[in-house]
């Protein structure tokens, strides 16, 4: 019974496919366009191929395995595309924040639509024509600029990880690098240079902090010194080469590279210099953690050096042999110069491969490759950065804390590899 | 006078080479100079008023703080009304709250409580306060705490022991956040009056001050929170020292 009906799915479908064709590859986009789109430019992307089935996945793959591609001739082009319909990469939310699967993606950009999201008052729908950002306080002249005035003064991009400072979960077997730390994302940012405007301004000298903030519900604030300002703070404009996301802070951000997530102040507003830090209930209640001798933390800015292994890890099934280990390692204190894997539930660590260019404060992707013979063991990564900072163990990092987690907790993570090869998290 | 027409050649050549060479550099270095000016002359000036509707932080020191008094037991009803669904009564809860609990009624780590008491010289202010709206008693420090005071507030994840009252330094935090983003449902509609209102709440139900203290733009950055000695500075520099 199951068969006859996929045949008949079959049938229907290649019979569609053959009436497109028919019809001609500019008459079929405007068909599939009428019909599917209701005037949404990315849905008239759709596959012809795979229109008939939308509604049930296993026929849209049939559809496309029995058209062999070579005897019917391709869709046409489209305004917009979309990932194959057999990925399903996918970010993990929550109510509040959207978690990157850093173990499905490859090198080291995250595309836009995945890059990992963490609001605190949802995302707000903000009009580019009517889009402000004041920058006022201790500055000779307190301007206004307009989404177009940033875009024409002149312009820079740089490749930069963006991770939330309270990004390590673990307390199972069963979690990913997506549960674990998926609240990391590389973009390739473009922007104004914040020093650019400083000048535009004229900020005093006096002025030792600035107030970035959000016109999101939340009207997001941080206290930024302003030496950050000076140096390498952006306010980006665009994303990977294009518009910076909704979720990102469209449609401009403030960006810190290398600097806790949340200080990098989404759907930027406003900017006000200041002689003293604002204290707001970002950089108190939250986004400070507890260290030794039962104090807390407070402007602790910039990321330490991390890494993780994405391959390998959970849910992988490994087999027997040759398997490279992949993985991404970043800091926020400049460049990555090592990586070292263990294979030995770290007894010994030998140098991954770096691949090049190494970018400063960047996700930088490593390898290793490995002959595993079907040996239970534990494997894992530790990030060393151009300061000479070696990632901590979780035990060594609970110790010089006297905390057990929170925020700006780095440890390294160990895969358990069990004979069956059934990959999960050492706990 | 052969060799000498010709040394007088290489050494014209070699002038014109200096020469030119300056003559380069200088215009490139202008050039590269008028590429990146000063000044673009990019944006317009910000109004007064625009920046004063934006202008809504508040520092710790008072600086933003509007004139205005907030007494607690008008907060205590704008909190009931506007407030509890989310962050509770103070009650340990088994379902977790929308928002977080701001206060408990068994407060887990008022170690360090006599902290809250406002120091001397605040006194004066909150005095000051008091006899201007004749109101009673002095902030006044929760000493109930004290015999559970052993563990660390909002450490090891313990998010529930995480209030006002033990992780907050600064009390003009709680007036700034507040009317800036709460309620959640509905940020930016609460008047000052009632958010000075709330503010009095939040620290009574925090053992911060007494019931009947008033709150002013003079008090409230007078309060000293018993969290505040707490509070370091980020000390990491990279390296290989682990912090
Ligand atoms: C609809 C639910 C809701 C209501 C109603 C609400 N809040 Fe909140 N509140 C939240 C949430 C959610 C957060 C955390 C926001 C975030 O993720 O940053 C929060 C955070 C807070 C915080 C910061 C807590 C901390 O420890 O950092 C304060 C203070 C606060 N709210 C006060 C109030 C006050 C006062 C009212 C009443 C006027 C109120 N809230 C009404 C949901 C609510």
């Amino acid at each position: 019974m199951k068969e006859e009906g996929s045949e008949h799915n079959l049938f229907t479908a290649r019979k569609i496919s053959r009436r497109k064709w028919l019809l001609g590859g500019a008459a079929t986009a405007a068909v599939v366009m009428v019909q599917t789109s209701l005037g949404k430019m990315v849905q008239a992307a759709v596959p012809e191929s795979i229109v008939p089935p939308l509604t049930d996945s296993t026929s849209v793959k049939e559809a496309l395995i029995v058209a062999d591609p070579t005897k019917v001739p391709g869709r046409t082009p489209s305004v917009s595309g979309m990932p194959s319909p057999y990925e399903k990469v996918e970010r993990l939310p929550t109510l509040t924040s959207s978690r990157t699967p850093l173990q499905d993606l490859y090198g080291t950009i995250t595309p836009s639509a995945l890059h990992f999201e963490r609001h605190h008052g949802g995302i707000p729908d903000i009009d580019p024509a009517k889009y402000e950002l004041v920058i006022h306080g201790m500055v000779d002249k307190p301007l206004v600029f307009s989404l177009a005035d940033l875009k024409r003064f002149p312009s820079v991009t740089k490749t930069c990880f963006i991770e939330c400072s309270g990004n390590y979960r673990s307390g199972k077997e069963e979690m990913s690098p997506q549960e674990i730390c998926g609240l990391t994302s590389q973009s390739e940012w473009t922007g104004v240079m914040l020093s650019t405007l400083f000048r535009e301004v004229g900020v005093r000298d006096k002025a030792s902090w600035f107030l970035a903030e959000g016109g999101d519900a939340s009207v997001m604030t941080r206290s930024i010194p302003v030496s950050k300002g000076w140096d390498d703070a952006m306010i980006a404009y665009a994303q990977n080469g294009e518009a910076v996301r909704p979720e990102q802070g469209y449609p401009a951000r403030l960006l810190l590279p290398g600097w806790e997530g949340n200080t990098s102040v989404k759907w930027l507003r406003r900017i006000e210099l200041s002689d003293a830090p604002f204290m707001t209930r970002e950089e108190t209640s939250k986004y400070t953690e507890s260290v030794k001798g039962g104090m807390i933390r407070q402007f602790s800015f910039v990321m330490d050096a991390r890494s993780i292994i994405t391959f390998p890890s959970f849910p992988t099934q490994l087999e027997r042999g040759w398997v490279e280990i992949r993985g991404i390692a970043w800091t926020g204190r400049g460049k990555i110069i090592r990586v070292e894997v263990s294979v030995d539930d770290g007894r010994s660590w030998v140098n991954a491969e770096l691949q090049g260019p190494v970018l400063d404060k960047a996700h930088t992707a490593f390898r290793y490759l490995w002959k595993w013979e079907g040996k239970e063991t534990e494997i894992m990564s530790r990030a060393i950065d151009e300061t000479g900072y070696v990632q901590p163990s979780y035990q060594e990092l609970a110790a010089a804390r006297e905390s057990k987690g929170g925020y700006h907790f780095n440890p390294v993570v160990r895969w358990r590899i069990p004979r069956s090869g059934k990959v999960v998290l050492s706990t | 006078m052969y060799k000498r027409i010709l040394i007088n050649r290489y050494v014209v050549a070699l002038l014109f080479f200096v020469i030119s060479a300056v003559v380069i550099i200088v215009t490139t270095i202008n050039r590269s100079r008028s590429k990146h000016p000063d000044k673009f002359g990019i944006g317009r000036a910000a109004k007064p008023e625009e920046i004063a509707a934006l202008d809504i932080d508040v520092r710790p020191d008072g600086k933003g703080l509007p004139a205005g008094t907030g007494r607690s037991a008008a907060g205590k009803l704008i909190y009931e009304a506007k407030c509890i669904a989310c962050h509770g009564n103070g009650e340990k809860t088994e379902t977790p709250l929308l928002g977080e609990a701001l206060f408990l009624n068994e407060v887990p780590g008022a170690e360090g409580a006599s902290n809250g008491v406002v120091a001397s010289s605040e006194k004066a202010a909150f005095a000051k306060a008091s006899s201007e709206v004749k109101a009673s008693g002095n902030a006044k420090a929760s000493s109930k705490g004290k015999a559970s005071a052993k563990k660390s507030s909002g450490e090891k994840g313990d998010r529930s022991s995480k209030t006002i009252g033990t992780y907050w330094p600064y009390a003009t935090t709680i007036f700034d956040y507040v009317r800036r983003a709460m309620p959640y449902n509905a940020p930016g509609s609460l008047s000052n009056q009632e958010v000075y209102d709330l503010t009095a709440y939040l620290l009574y139900r925090n053992h911060i001050i007494s019931e009947n203290t008033i709150v002013t733009e003079q008090s409230l950055p007078q309060i000293v929170m018993p969290s505040k000695k707490k509070f370091v500075e980020d000390d990491r520099k990279g390296g290989a020292e682990l912090r």
